[in-house]
């Protein structure tokens, strides 16, 4: 089941205000995917490590959520040592490891660790749609915090319509396999999904106007101004500074 | 498909971001506040059906259905399919926050060109409807795949032998996104046969129920 498994807790990041988080987020992953040098690169994962610790999660949950990146680079480790030109390291076969390749693999995994770690414990740490309020007040269309607050509040019930219809399947008999019977019968599914999703977009639409739908969604949850917006601010401004800084003079 | 983060170098980001934010532009354009609620639930349908799994021999693989999403939504499966993505990534951290543009180009815009190309073909009846459904299905997958493919090379020539791969791994996902798209378009005629068209007229249709 899709779940929002970090948005719960208590920490200094969650208690910051949504607004804070985004933007902060937004331009940590910018700088720390551009940065190139080592050092810069080391300091981001540093960083990226201390903000997962001050956001208070569970690491093995946090592992399992990097596990999808890194199989991309598990495969990456596979492929790209060898596929560079550049000084051999060693030759296994006829493959060439070269120093270059090696330099790449890492850089990459390091940034893409660093960038998936901020992300989960700046953005990942509150709903989706305390998320789209603040994309809203940072300037996003309204339409499409609109879209983003609306996609999220039907995920869970497209997702149990989902599991209802397989399972309505699954009880007469359906087993998957390699076979045409079987893609026709997900095809169906998932056409179905879509039906139905149309279909309760037009209910979801009608009761909307029935209320006076204005084009804005109010949130209910308000996040008191703590002593943490200015200090996240801060530490979070001064951190991508010094990752410029590093990048720059090193 | 996704691009994971840190992998792209800083044109190409800002290139994908860019050509993102006019296909959404454009996307939205499109949208009145009517039909941001079936949008916004159709966004949720296309992130459940990427967590639909077929099997494939022994390995199985998820739905994409971009072609379909295409095929519904024209341009407003942009905005449709970033949303969907952005929730991805931060629900599972599939992808990213800086390749969030470079993402969406992948999958939208092959779904608004495939969608473009076969709706006329798709909407007729017969042998000439199943093949271009098929057809929407499979070149929807290439697309996105070339797209990725084009992503990883003008960054570093050296991802020369990760694209090939990308693309060998995608010719299976390409056949069963045509099957799906196949019987997926032949199931939606019958049962909602509206749906398919452009937005616009779907939801007149809706309306004058």
């Amino acid at each position: 089941m899709t779940e929002e498994v970090f948005a719960r807790g208590d920490s200094p990041l969650h208690r910051t205000a949504p607004v804070v988080r985004t933007a902060l987020a937004v331009v940590y992953c910018t700088v720390v995917a551009l940065v190139n040098g080592f050092y810069a690169i080391l300091a981001a994962l540093a960083f990226s490590i201390l903000m997962t610790a001050a956001a208070r999660l569970n690491p093995v949950r946090v592992m399992r959520h990097l596990a999808w990146a890194l199989g991309f680079l598990c495969f990456l480790w596979f492929v790209l040592p060898w596929s560079i030109a550049g000084t051999p390291l060693f030759c296994a076969g006829r493959l060439t490891v070269t120093r270059e390749g090696v330099a790449l693999c890492t850089r990459i995994t390091l940034k893409s660790i660093s960038i998936l770690l901020a992300m989960i414990s700046l953005l990942a740490t509150m709903r989706v749609a305390a998320l789209g309020q603040a994309l809203g007040k940072l300037g996003l269309p309204p339409k499409l915090v609109q879209l983003l607050l609306l996609a999220y509040r039907y995920l869970f019930v497209l997702e149990q319509e989902y599991h209802r219809l397989y399972r309505a399947a699954r009880i007469r008999n359906f087993i998957p396999r390699t076979n045409l019977h079987t893609y026709r019968t997900f095809a169906y599914l998932a056409a179905m999904l879509l039906v139905r999703a149309v279909h309760r977009a037009r209910r979801v639409h009608q009761a909307m106007i029935c209320r006076g739908f204005d084009g804005r969604f109010h949130s209910l949850q308000v996040y008191r101004p703590t002593v943490w917006n200015p200090v996240v601010a801060a530490a979070g401004s001064l951190v991508c500074l010094t990752l410029v800084v590093l990048e720059m003079t090193i | 498909m996704h691009i994971s983060e840190g992998i792209l170098s800083a044109p190409v980001l800002a290139a994908g971001a860019a050509a993102a934010a006019a296909g959404t532009m454009a996307g939205l354009k499109k949208l009145d506040t009517d039909h941001i609620a079936q949008a916004g639930i159709l966004a949720s349908a296309f992130f459940v059906a990427s967590l639909i799994h077929v099997p494939i021999g022994p390995s199985s693989v998820h739905l994409i259905m971009n072609g379909i999403i295409g095929l519904i939504l024209g341009w407003a499966a942009f905005p449709v399919i970033l949303v969907a993505l952005l929730l991805q990534a931060v629900f599972f951290q599939f992808g990213g926050l800086t390749t969030l543009g470079v993402n969406t180009c992948v999958m939208a815009y092959p779904a608004v060109i495939a969608g473009a190309l076969t709706r006329p073909l798709v909407l007729q009846t017969g042998l000439r409807a199943k093949v271009a459904a098929f057809a929407c299905g499979v070149l929807s997958i290439f697309l996105s795949a070339v797209i990725a493919g084009a992503a990883l090379m003008a960054t570093e020539k050296g991802f020369f032998n990760v694209t090939l791969m990308i693309l060998a791994a995608h010719l299976p996902v390409m056949a069963i996104e045509g099957i799906i798209t196949l019987f997926g378009v032949e199931f939606l005629k019958k049962v909602q046969p509206e749906l398919i068209g452009s937005f616009k007229a779907q939801f007149k249709a809706g309306k004058g129920e």
